[in-house]
C-alpha cells in the first residue's frame, strides 16, 4: 500500500482499545464511566457545552426579544443599556436574543454534517476495513483523492460553486469531513479485524453478519465516536467561517457567524459588541475539544 | 530512496488527475454555465449559440473535459470573464501575496508549536505543562477570522499602533511601514498551527520518553543536549507530516483571515470570484491551490523518508 503523509498523523495504536473492551467484558464501559466521573475538568466542560444547547433550544424562555426585531433608535448600544443587557446590533436587534437564537443554526451546521459524514464515511471506512482487497483500495483510493484539498478550501468549493445556504453549508461540511472518517474507520476495523478474537469467531462459525455486528463493530465504534466528536469543533468553526464569508446562512436569520460579519464594520463603534458572537463560537468550539479529549482519555483512545 | 521519491511523485499524478474531475463536476453542477454570465436574458438565440459554440460549450461534457484539462496542463487557466485578464497571472500575484502571510505565519507557528509541546512534554504534570497545553487547545479552537477582528479591535481601534486593513505599497515588503501591514494577520494565521504542532509535539514526546531507549542513553551519561536531539529526531516525522498539511491549511485557510484584513491575496481572490460568479477565476485558483497542497504533501513525504529510513518501503 502506498501511504500518504497524512496517515502518519492517524496511526492508531488502538488494539490496545479493543484488546480492553475485549478483555473487560461488560465493565469496560463502567470503567469509562468512572474515569469520566473522576475527570472534574471533563464534567465542568460537559455542564457548560449542556448549558449552551439548551440555551439554544429554549432561546425563546430566555428573551422576551424577537432576534430579527430591528430599531433604528437602538443601534450599536453598548452592554448594559437598559432592556438591552448585551447590547443590540447594528440595526437595533437584541445582541443576546440573537446570540441564544444564534446557537441552532451555528450548532445545528457544527453538529450535523459531522453526524451526516459518520455514517457515510464510517460505513464506507467499515467496510473497507473489513472487505480488505480490491474493495479496500477502491475506497481508499478515491477518498485519497478528496484528501488533496485542504478541508476548509473543498467546503468553499462546494458552497461558492453550488451556492450559499444552509442546506449547502450542511453538504460542503459533510462532505470534507468523510475522507478522516473514511481512514479512522478503516485503520481502526483493519485492526480489529485482526485481532484473534475475531479469527475465533470465525473459525466457530460465525457468519459475517454477525461477525460485523456483534465483534467489529462493537470495538470500532468507540474510537471512531471518539474522533468524531473531536470533528465537530473543527466543523462548527468552519460553519461559522463559511457564514462569516457570506457563503452560509444567509440575513437576516441569526448565527454566530453570519453576526460577527454584520457586525464587522462596527468594530470602530463600539468594538466590544462586535466582538461578542466570536466568544460564543470559541467557547463552543473550546467545550467540545475538551469533552473529546476527556472522553478520548477516559476510554484510553489514541488518535 | 530515489526510487522511493519517484513512487510519491507518480502516485501524486492520478490524484491531480482525480481533483481536476472534481473541480470539473462541482463546474457542472453550479447553476448556471459561463455563457449566461455574459449575454443577457433577451440575447437572440443565434447570438447564444454563438458565444456558447465559441466557449466551447456545445461539445459533448467529456470533451470540454479534455480540452479544459489540456488547457489546464499547459498553465493556462482561462479567461475572467469579470476582468478579462488571464487567470494564471491574476493568480500568481494574489498567490504571492499570500504566501507573504503564510511564510511567516508559518515558521512562527511551527517554531512555537514545536517549542512549547516539546517543553510542555519534558515538564509534564507542572503548571507550565497546563499553560502549554491550555494554549494549545485554545490555539486549535479559535475561530481565527475573529482572532483578527479582536485583534484589530484592539491594535488598530484602541491603541492605533497598527493598520487594520490592506498591505500597503504592493511588492516584497523591504520597509517597517510594509512589515507592519504584516504583523497582526501574520499573528491570526499563526494560531491554528501553533496549537495543533503543539499539541502533537507534546504527545509524540511525551509516548517517545516513555521508551527504554532514553533511559538508556541517559544511563550511557550522555549530555541532556545529546539525549534531546535523539528525542527531536523520533518526533520529528509526524511533526513534519503535519506540518506539510498545516501550511496547505494556511494556504487554503487565509481566505478567512485575507477577508478580515482585506488582504490581496488568493483567498481574497477567491472571495471575490465567488460573488461575482466568476467560474474560471473560482476553478482556476481551487485546482491550484490543491495542486499546491498535494506537491507539499508529496515533498513532505520525501523529507519524513530522509530523516526516518524506516519508511521507505
Amino acid at each position: 500500500m502506498v501511504s500518504t503523509s497524512s496517515e502518519t498523523l492517524l496511526t492508531l495504536p488502538t488494539p490496545d482499545a479493543a484488546l480492553t473492551r475485549a478483555r473487560h467484558g461488560r465493565g469496560y464501559w463502567k470503567n469509562v464511566w468512572r474515569r469520566l466521573a473522576e475527570d472534574r475538568i471533563t464534567i465542568a466542560v460537559m455542564l457548560v457545552l449542556i448549558a449552551i444547547i439548551l440555551s439554544a433550544v429554549l432561546a425563546p424562555y430566555l428573551t422576551p426579544h424577537d432576534p430579527m426585531k430591528t430599531s433604528v433608535f437602538a443601534r450599536l448600544k453598548p452592554i448594559g443599556t437598559a432592556g438591552h443587557w448585551l447590547g443590540t446590533d447594528e440595526i437595533g436587534r437584541d445582541l443576546w436574543a440573537r446570540m441564544v437564537y444564534g446557537g441552532r443554526l451555528s450548532l445545528l451546521c457544527g453538529v450535523l454534517p459531522v453526524a451526516l459524514a459518520l455514517v457515510v464515511g464510517g460505513t464506507l471506512g467499515v467496510v473497507a476495513g473489513y472487505a480488505g482487497g480490491v474493495v479496500n483500495s477502491a475506497i481508499m483510493r478515491s477518498i485519497d483523492v478528496l484528501y488533496a484539498f485542504p478541508s476548509i478550501l473543498l467546503a468553499i468549493a462546494i458552497c461558492g460553486i453550488l451556492g450559499s445556504g444552509i442546506r449547502n453549508t450542511i453538504l460542503a461540511l459533510s462532505v470534507t469531513f468523510i475522507p478522516p472518517l473514511v481512514r479512522i474507520s478503516e485503520a481502526v476495523t483493519t485492526q480489529v479485524r485482526s485481532l484473534d478474537f475475531v479469527e475465533a469467531a470465525r473459525a466457530s462459525g460465525s457468519g459475517t453478519a454477525l461477525l460485523l455486528r456483534y465483534h467489529v463493530l462493537n470495538n470500532v465504534l468507540g474510537p471512531i465516536l471518539v474522533y468524531a466528536t473531536s470533528l465537530i469543533s473543527i466543523s462548527i468553526i468552519l460553519a461559522s467561517g463559511l457564514s462569516f464569508l457570506g457563503l452560509g446562512v444567509s440575513p437576516p436569520n441569526p448565527e454566530w457567524g453570519l453576526m460577527l460579519n454584520n457586525l464587522r464594520p462596527a468594530i470602530w463603534v463600539n468594538p466590544v459588541v462586535a466582538a461578542l458572537p466570536g466568544v460564543m463560537i470559541f467557547l463552543t468550539s473550546m467545550c467540545f475539544n475538551l469533552t473529546s479529549d476527556g472522553i478520548r482519555q477516559a476510554m484510553d483512545v489514541r488518535l | 530512496m530515489l526510487a522511493y521519491t519517484l513512487r510519491r511523485l507518480l502516485y501524486g499524478v492520478p490524484i491531480l488527475l482525480g481533483v481536476s474531475v472534481i473541480v470539473f463536476a462541482l463546474i457542472q453542477f453550479a447553476p448556471g454555465d459561463a455563457a449566461s454570465l455574459l449575454i443577457p436574458p433577451e440575447a437572440p438565440k443565434e447570438v447564444v449559440d454563438q458565444v456558447r459554440a465559441k466557449l466551447g460549450l456545445d461539445k459533448p461534457v467529456y470533451v470540454q473535459y479534455v480540452l479544459w484539462l489540456g488547457r489546464l496542463v499547459r498553465g493556462d487557466l482561462g479567461v475572467s470573464i469579470v476582468t478579462n485578464m488571464p487567470v494564471a497571472s491574476e493568480l500568481s500575484n494574489a498567490l504571492g501575496n499570500t504566501l507573504m502571510l503564510a511564510i511567516p505565519a508559518a515558521l512562527l507557528g511551527f517554531t512555537l508549536g514545536v517549542g512549547l509541546g516539546a517543553l510542555a512534554a519534558f515538564h509534564r504534570g507542572t503548571v507550565l505543562d497546563r499553560l502549554f497545553s491550555a494554549t494549545a487547545i485554545a490555539g486549535v479552537s479559535l475561530p481565527h477570522y475573529w482572532v483578527g477582528i479582536v485583534l484589530v479591535a484592539m491594535f488598530a481601534v484602541v491603541f492605533n499602533a497598527l493598520p487594520a486593513q490592506g498591505m500597503g505599497a504592493p511588492g516584497f515588503p523591504r520597509t517597517w511601514a510594509q512589515i507592519r501591514h504584516l504583523i497582526l494577520p501574520v499573528i491570526t494565521l499563526s494560531l491554528i498551527p501553533m496549537g495543533v504542532v503543539s499539541r502533537l509535539v507534546r504527545a509524540n514526546v511525551l509516548e517517545i520518553l516513555s521508551h527504554e531507549f532514553v533511559g538508556s542513553l541517559r544511563a550511557k551519561g550522555l549530555f541532556r543536549r545529546r539525549v534531546l536531539r535523539h528525542i527531536m529526531k523520533n518526533a520529528a516525522p509526524s511533526a513534519l507530516a503535519l506540518m506539510g498539511l498545516q501550511f496547505g491549511y494556511l494556504l487554503a485557510g487565509s481566505i478567512l483571515v485575507e477577508t478580515v484584513f482585506n488582504w490581496p491575496g488568493s483567498g481574497g481572490l477567491l472571495n471575490l470570484a465567488i460573488f461575482r460568479r466568476d467560474i474560471p477565476v473560482l476553478s482556476g485558483t481551487i485546482v491550484t491551490i490543491a495542486a499546491i497542497f498535494v506537491v507539499i504533501n508529496i515533498a513532505v513525504d520525501v523529507l519524513q523518508a530522509l530523516i526516518d529510513p524506516r519508511i521507505r518501503r
